[in-house]
């Protein structure tokens, strides 16, 4: 899931500037599940904004907010509520996509991180970072991109110590993980032998687009 | 053409010592380090921010060498240059005379003194040393584009930690620097010949054939060596080294003699050229003297060494 995290409350009404009347809008998808954008975050929020004398005139909790269709409609509901602006609490591309869906100047309630494992509830790990060239067929599962600092394909680098990054000690160096994964699994030979190529980035020019629906799609391009 | 290589070609034990550019611009220091190693060493080795700490730029202070009439090894980190940036420097490089690079990943800025920095790593060390290669085939740029005139060609280098557990993995990675175009070897600081034996010997088995220079570091202090032991990947100072160095510093203070554990750092130092050179294990020696450069010549002496 994608894994975020609540800004300060103090970012948050800097943010607002004064606005007295604000829409909330969650998530019902990663935002829920990691506790910043259900509907108990939903709910505490507009109670800590009342406090501060800011009134919440709606809010709404997409499935999933960075459906662009399903937000269109779920906004309705806050539409002509009065407010002076929006509040998203989910991901970056929740909170643009609300954006998208209404003149009112939005503000995010989060700070999206990385793509997460959860751990057990409250314990996150970063899992992947969209590279766009899956090798964790080659690795045993581990991937070199997210897990090695360097994000190193032919290796580790010098840098471990008994076994620990030299950027994060608690870190395991995901090279000798690798190693010892594909040792475990007899694939050792197969590691060693193996040279990947550097990546290109010719294809990762930001923001990246998919269309799948072929004929729609050149219809739309 | 580069005196590393044809030293290391013709068979001589090679020597290169180890030199960082300051943390500044006025050079006059650093070049008057480098006199003191002139006709000492087949190459002078210039760090590329060593431990990611910010410095004047490898190829800036390598221009400056050269123009004395030094032989400059440009030392190249994937760390805080995508390629075309590298290839920048590698072109400007040979246009100055610089034949000889060290290619390395390059330690990582949270490690180092400027924590905000990007951390790049377009390419590690077997990238930097595969895109050379692919220049010097190809006399293309990274891109494919064909280059003015002919492409430079250098005598490339890579770094090796034999102090490393799995040592099979490290072995593979050096396979793999080989492969890439590295024709000579410089190993992370040795203290304990037997472990140095121990790699060279996978090294062998590996059936890896290049040129390899034991890295030295002359300890200055007991503390030094503990420090380097807990801190430094890849180094390993036995316990009798330790001893020893505190054995004479408390000599120093009795005597009330100074440099004395710094003096039997050199010994030490003088002990592990000699045997790697007498017992043949690698072609040469790198000495990382950190900040102690003008006492690699008297090391040198008291190993017998000279180029």
């Amino acid at each position: 899931m994608i894994f975020t995290k609540k800004k300060s409350f103090e970012e948050l009404l800097s943010l607002l500037d004064g606005r007295k009347k604000v829409a909330l809008v969650g998530c019902g998808s990663c935002a829920a599940a990691c506790k910043t954008g259900g509907a108990d975050e939903v709910a505490a929020l507009a109670e800590a904004l009342s406090a501060n004398g800011i009134e919440v005139v709606g809010s709404c909790i997409p499935q999933e907010s960075c459906q662009k269709l399903l937000v269109k409609k779920e906004l309705k509901a806050v539409r002509d509520a009065g407010a002076e602006c929006v509040v998203s609490l989910a991901c970056g591309s929740g909170a643009q996509t609300v954006a998208q869906n209404t003149a009112l100047p939005v503000f995010p309630a989060n700070n999206t991180m990385y793509l997460a494992q959860v751990e057990r509830i409250g314990v996150y790990n970063e899992m992947c970072r969209f590279c766009g060239d899956c090798l964790l067929g080659y690795t045993a599962g581990i991937c070199p991109i997210t897990q090695c600092a360097k994000s190193l394909v032919n290796g580790p680098c010098g840098g471990q110590k008994n076994g620990k990054c030299e950027v994060n000690p608690a870190q395991d160096c995901a090279w000798i993980a690798i190693y010892n994964k594909m040792t475990e699994q007899g694939r050792e030979g197969e590691l060693l032998e193996r040279m990947i190529d550097d990546r290109s980035h010719a294809d990762r020019a930001h923001p990246r687009t998919d269309n799948l629906r072929e004929k729609k799609g050149a219809a739309e391009a | 053409m580069s005196s590393l290589k044809n030293a290391l070609e013709r068979g001589q034990f090679a020597v290169t010592a180890e030199l960082a550019p300051p943390k500044g611009c006025d050079f006059a220091q650093k070049l008057d380090d480098a006199e003191a190693l002139r006709g000492k060493v087949h190459g002078l080795n210039v760090t590329d921010m060593q431990s990611a700490c910010l410095k004047a730029s490898s190829l800036g202070f390598c221009v400056a060498l050269k123009a004395q009439g030094h032989e400059p090894i440009l030392q190249l980190t994937g760390r805080d240059r995508n390629r075309m940036a590298l290839m920048g420097d590698l072109l400007s490089a040979a246009g100055f005379g610089i034949d000889t690079v060290l290619a390395l990943t390059g330690d990582h800025p949270l490690v180092g003194d400027c924590r905000d920095s990007l951390p790049v790593y377009d390419l590690d060390s077997c990238g930097i040393l595969r895109m050379i290669s692919e220049m010097e085939q190809s006399g293309c740029d990274c891109g494919g584009n064909a280059l003015e005139g002919a492409a430079p060609v250098f005598y490339k280098g890579a770094s090796v930690t034999p102090v490393y557990e799995p040592m099979a993995l490290q072995v593979a990675k050096l396979k793999k620097k080989v492969d890439c175009g590295a024709q000579y070897i410089q190993t992370q600081g040795i203290f304990d010949i037997a472990a140095l034996r121990r790699f060279m010997d996978a090294v062998e088995k590996a059936n890896i054939r290049t040129h390899i220079m034991c890295g030295v570091i002359p300890l200055k202090s007991a503390n030094m060596a503990r420090y380097m032991n807990e801190n430094v990947p890849g180094i390993a100072v036995p316990e009798e080294m330790i001893a020893r160095l505190e054995a004479a510093a408390e000599e120093g203070r009795a005597r009330g003699v100074k440099g004395l554990a710094a003096a039997a750092g050199m010994e030490m130092a003088a002990e592990l050229i000699r045997a790697v050179r007498d017992e043949g294990l690698c072609d040469g020696v790198h000495i990382m003297a950190i900040g102690a450069e003008r006492n690699v010549p008297k090391i040198l002496e008291m190993a017998g060494v000279s180029v």
